[in-house]
C-alpha cells in the first residue's frame, strides 16, 4: 500500500494534486471568505469550463497537434444559439446542448479537412478557422450582444442551474471527462490516437489510418467547444463577439501542466482536468488575496508560464540507460 | 514440390530515380527457413516493405497460398498471414508493452467491442513467456533495453498466428546468448509450419539455421539455392560482385603525435570510464552493437551532451565540452548517424549545406556573401566527388551516398583536426560505401585523425588502425592491426555485464 501511494505520487498526477491542494490551503488560510458557497460553485463552473475545453483540446495535443479554433468556436455557437433562443423561446434546453455539440463538431470537422486532408498543419490550419470563425460572430450578431433580458428563459434555465447542490456546467464537464476517459481507454479508435501520437511511422505500418485519427480529434475537440458555447452564453447570460478570446493559452496551460505532451503521444484526462483545476483555484483565488484588479491577468498568466516551465524541467529527456544499473561506478547525478 | 506459402514473381519498385527492386522472384515454403541476403542498399528491406504492404509494388505478383493478393495496406499484409520484425523496430515509447504487443490487434471484450485490458496483459504475459523472458506486459516501452524492446517486437509479430514471419536483420542488436535464444525460437517456428524469411548479411547465421537462401545485389536477384549446396565464398561473390578489398580500400598513412586523449569520460547512464587515445592520421574504430553506447559517448564529445565526469585533451588542451560550437572552434567534426535528422538539412541546396557550419566565415557583418559561400563549395567540391548537377541542387534529390558525401565534406570544410564519423556508410549501396571509405583515407592522409564508429564488423576491421569493442556503455577490448580477430572482436562486443571484468580490461588498454 505504501509503496502503491508512493508510486502515485511519483506520477505527474500524485504530484500536481498535492501541489493544487497546498495552493488551496494557502489560500484558505489567507482569506477564509474564500470558502464562502458562492465562491465554490464559481470555482467549480470556472474549472468546468476550462476542463470540458482541455480535455477536448488534450485529444488533440495528443496526436502531436494544436486546436486554436475552441474559444471561436464557443463564441460562434453561443452567440448562434443565444439568437436562436430569441427566435424560437420554447426550445428546451436539452435542444441547445445537442445543437451546441453538433455545430461544434461540424466546426471541427472543417479543422479535420484542412488537416487531414488538405495538409496544412494543425497550428496554421487552426489559426485560420479561429480568425474567419471569429470573423463570422460579428457578421451572425452584426456586432452587437445579446444581454440577459433577450434570451429565453429555458435558454438560460440549465446552465444557470443546479443538480444536487453542484453547478450544472460542472457535472457536465464531469460527464464530459468521465465519457472522453472511456474512449480513449476503452475503445480501439481512442488507442489508435495514442498509438499514433506516440510514433506515427509505427502507426501507419500498423495499419492506423492518419486521416481517420486527425479528424476525430478535430471533431470531439469542436464539439466540446460549441457545448461550452452555449454554456458560456447561458450561464454568463450574455453573448459577444468577444466571447472567451484568448482563452486558449489557459487551456494548452492546463493541459501541460497536466502532463500533456505537446509532442504527442502521452496525456490523460485526470492530468488535463487537474491541470485545469490548478489554473482555476488560481484565477478564482486572485480578487480574494486582493490583488489589484488590473494586474490578475498577468499575475495568472505569469504564474501559468512558471508551472508550465517546472514541468518542462521534470519532462526533460534522460539519457537512455545503457549502463547496466548496479554496476555503475559513478553515482547518479542528483539534479 | 508443394507449392510455396508464399511466390513472388517480377516485383519490381522504384523511388524516385533509384531503382530499388528490378523484376525479383522469391518463394518461401512452409516448414522452411529462407535467407534473404545482401549488402546494405540491395533492396532486402524494400522488399519486405512491399510484402508487409507498407510500400506497394510498381508491378509483379504477390500469391500466398496460391493466392494471388494485393498488399496495398499493411492490414492486407496481416489477414493474408504476413507478419515481421522489422529492422529498427516501429513501436511506441509511451505505450505499455502489452498495448505495443496489441497495436494492431486489441483483444475485445465479449460485448461491445471494447478493449480488454486484463485479456491483452495476460495474453502479452502468455507470448512473453512462450519467449522465455518475465518482461512486466504494463511496463512502458520506453523504460525497456534495446534487447527487451526487440523481444517484445517478436511477441507482437508472433501475436497474429501469421503463416510467413519475416525477420529483417534481427541479431544486429542482440548478445551472443540472446541470439542462440532467438534461434531457438525461429527452429521452433520452423518446426510449427511457418515459413521464415530470414534476412542478414551475416553469412555464418544464414548457413547456421536457413534452408535456402536469395541473394539480392543493387536491386536485382544475383542468386538463389539450397544453402548445403553453396559456400560462403560464392555468396560473397553473389552478395557483392567485386572482392572485399574493393570495397575496404586500407590505405597507409603515417601516424603523428597524439592529438586526442579522452580519460574516464563518464555519463550518469549511458557510459562509464570510457578512456582512449588518438594519433594523428589514425583511424580508430568503434565497434560493437547498436546500443552499446559508442554514439552516446561521440555526441558527448562534441557538446551535444553532458559528461559526468572524465577528461578530454585535444593537443594536450583540456577541452570544456560545453556545446558544438566550442567543440567545433576547438578542432572537432562529428558526422552523426542519421543524416536524414542530424547531418544534413535536406530541402536545402548542397552550397547552402555545406557553409552552414561555417556561417560566419560567408557573412558580412549582416548579410551572407555569396561569392565567399562559391569560394568554399568549390573548395569543398575538391575534396569529395559529388555525382551533382550543380551546387544548387537540392540534398535531398541525391542518392544516399551522396547526401553523406555532402555531410562529411560540409564538415570538412570546417578544417577540423579530429574527424568523428558515426556509421558513415549506412543504409548507401556498395559502390557509394568504397568511394565513402576512400574519401577517409585521403582525410588521415592529410594528416587528420579519424574516429570511426562502426557496427559492421567488416568494415570497422577493414578500414581502422586501431579497434576499441564497447558493450553496455564501457570499453570492453581494444585491438590494433594486424591482431584483428574477427571471432574475438565479436566475442567481446557481445558479452554481458562487462562492469564486472571491464576494470581489468580497460587497464590493459595501452596509453593508460
Amino acid at each position: 500500500m505504501a509503496a502503491a501511494a508512493r508510486t502515485a505520487l511519483q506520477r505527474r498526477e500524485g504530484i500536481l494534486a498535492v501541489t493544487i491542494a497546498v495552493l488551496f490551503i494557502l489560500i484558505v488560510i489567507r482569506a477564509p471568505e474564500y470558502l464562502g458557497e458562492q465562491n465554490i460553485d464559481n470555482l467549480l463552473t470556472s474549472w468546468g469550463f476550462l476542463a470540458i475545453l482541455a480535455i477536448g483540446q488534450m485529444t488533440v495535443l495528443l496526436t502531436g497537434g494544436i486546436d486554436l479554433s475552441q474559444a471561436s468556436v464557443l463564441a460562434f455557437t453561443g452567440m448562434f444559439l443565444a439568437l436562436l433562443s430569441q427566435i424560437s423561446p420554447a426550445a428546451p434546453a436539452i435542444a441547445f446542448v445537442l445543437l451546441g455539440l453538433l455545430m461544434g463538431a461540424g466546426l471541427g470537422l472543417l479543422n479535420g479537412i484542412a488537416v487531414a486532408w488538405v495538409g496544412i498543419p494543425p497550428i496554421i490550419a487552426t489559426l485560420g478557422t479561429m480568425t474567419i470563425i471569429r470573423g463570422l460572430v460579428y457578421v451572425l450578431s452584426g456586432g452587437a450582444w445579446i444581454s440577459s433580458h433577450e434570451m429565453s428563459e429555458r435558454f438560460k434555465f440549465f446552465a444557470a442551474d443546479e443538480t444536487i447542490g453542484l453547478p450544472n456546467v460542472f457535472l457536465s464537464a464531469i460527464v464530459c471527462c468521465a465519457g472522453i476517459w472511456f474512449w480513449l481507454h476503452f475503445m480501439r479508435s481512442g488507442r489508435d490516437i495514442y498509438a499514433f501520437g506516440s510514433n506515427q511511422t509505427a502507426a501507419r505500418n500498423a495499419g492506423i489510418s492518419r486521416k481517420q485519427v486527425q479528424m476525430l480529434v478535430f471533431v470531439v475537440s469542436g464539439a466540446v467547444a460549441g457545448l461550452c458555447g452555449y454554456l458560456w452564453a447561458a450561464r454568463f447570460a450574455i453573448a459577444y463577439t468577444q466571447a472567451a478570446e484568448g482563452r486558449e493559452f489557459a487551456i494548452i496551460a492546463a493541459c501541460v501542466i497536466g502532463g500533456v505532451s505537446i509532442m504527442g503521444g502521452r496525456g490523460t484526462v485526470v492530468g488535463a482536468a487537474l491541470g485545469a483545476l490548478f489554473i482555476a483555484v488560481l484565477e478564482t483565488s486572485l480578487p480574494f488575496l486582493r490583488i489589484n484588479a488590473f494586474a490578475q491577468l498577468a499575475v495568472v498568466g505569469a504564474v501559468i508560464l512558471i508551472a508550465v516551465a517546472a514541468n518542462a524541467r521534470a519532462e526533460r529527456k534522460r539519457g537512455r540507460q545503457i549502463l547496466a544499473p548496479q554496476d555503475r561506478s559513478t553515482p547518479p547525478s542528483v539534479a | 514440390m508443394p507449392e510455396p506459402v508464399l511466390r513472388v514473381e517480377g516485383i519490381s519498385k522504384r523511388f524516385g530515380g533509384v531503382q530499388a527492386l528490378d523484376s525479383i522472384d522469391f518463394e518461401a515454403h512452409a516448414g522452411e527457413t529462407h535467407a534473404l541476403i545482401g549488402e546494405n542498399g540491395a533492396g532486402k528491406s524494400t522488399l519486405v516493405k512491399i510484402l508487409t504492404g507498407i510500400h506497394p509494388a510498381d508491378s509483379g505478383s504477390i500469391r500466398i497460398k496460391g493466392e494471388r493478393r494485393s498488399l496495398s495496406r499493411p492490414q492486407d499484409a496481416a489477414d493474408a498471414g504476413v507478419s515481421a520484425i522489422h529492422q529498427e523496430p516501429s513501436m511506441f515509447d509511451e505505450l505499455s508493452v502489452a498495448e505495443n504487443i496489441f497495436v494492431a490487434s486489441h483483444p475485445s471484450t465479449a460485448r461491445f467491442g471494447l478493449v480488454s485490458w486484463p485479456r491483452m496483459v495476460r495474453n502479452a504475459a502468455r507470448l512473453l513467456q512462450d519467449l522465455g523472458t518475465e518482461i512486466d506486459p504494463r511496463k512502458e516501452l520506453g523504460l525497456l533495453s534495446v534487447a527487451e524492446r526487440h523481444i517484445v517486437s517478436l511477441a507482437r509479430a508472433l501475436s497474429t498466428d501469421a503463416s510467413i514471419i519475416i525477420f529483417d536483420e534481427p541479431t544486429a542488436a542482440l548478445s551472443h546468448s540472446e541470439i542462440g535464444r532467438l534461434f531457438g525460437i525461429i527452429g521452433r517456428l520452423r518446426r510449427q509450419g511457418k515459413a521464415i524469411v530470414f534476412i542478414s548479411h551475416k553469412l555464418d547465421e544464414v548457413f547456421r539455421i536457413c534452408d535456402r537462401y536469395t541473394v539480392l545485389r543493387d536491386g536485382m536477384l544475383a542468386g538463389t539455392g539450397q544453402t548445403a549446396d553453396t559456400s560462403e565464398d560464392d555468396l560473397i561473390r553473389a552478395m557483392v560482385g567485386r572482392t572485399l578489398d574493393d570495397i575496404y580500400p586500407k590505405s597507409k598513412a603515417a601516424f603523428g603525435d597524439v592529438i586526442l586523449q579522452v580519460q574516464g569520460f563518464s555519463h550518469p547512464t549511458e557510459f562509464d570510464n570510457v578512456g582512449f587515445q588518438l594519433r594523428k592520421g589514425e583511424i580508430l574504430g568503434f565497434y560493437g552493437l547498436v546500443g552499446a553506447g559508442r554514439t552516446e559517448v561521440m555526441e558527448t564529445l562534441f557538446g551535444l551532451k553532458r559528461r559526468s565526469g572524465g577528461e578530454v585533451r585535444l593537443r594536450g588542451t583540456p577541452l570544456k565540452l560545453n556545446s558544438p560550437s566550442e567543440a567545433i572552434d576547438a578542432g572537432l567534426a562529428y558526422v552523426p548517424e542519421d543524416r536524414q535528422n542530424h547531418g544534413a538539412i535536406l530541402p536545402m541546396s548542397i552550397s547552402k549545406n555545406v557553409s552552414l557550419p561555417q556561417i560566419d566565415k560567408v557573412s558580412g557583418s549582416i548579410f551572407l556573401n555569396g561569392s565567399r559561400e562559391d569560394a568554399l563549395v568549390d573548395e569543398f567540391g575538391k575534396n569529395v566527388a559529388i555525382k551533382a548537377s550543380s551546387w544548387s541542387q537540392l540534398v535531398e534529390e541525391l542518392s544516399g551516398g551522396n547526401q553523406q558525401k555532402v555531410v562529411i565534406g560540409k564538415w570538412l570544410a570546417t578544417d577540423p583536426e579530429v574527424v568523428i564519423l558515426d556509421e558513415p556508410t549506412k543504409g548507401i549501396d556498395v559502390g557509394s560505401k568504397a568511394a565513402v571509405h576512400r574519401t577517409i583515407g585521403q582525410l588521415v592522409k592529410k594528416g587528420l585523425a579519424v574516429i570511426l564508429v562502426s557496427s559492421e564488423l567488416e568494415e570497422a576491421i577493414g578500414i581502422s588502425d586501431r579497434l576499441v569493442v564497447m558493450a553496455q556503455g564501457r570499453i570492453v577490448a581494444e585491438f590494433s592491426r594486424p591482431d584483428f580477430d574477427r571471432e574475438e572482436i565479436a566475442a567481446a562486443a557481445t558479452q554481458q555485464n562487462p562492469g564486472v571484468g571491464g576494470q581489468k580490461l580497460s587497464a590493459e588498454a595501452p596509453g593508460r
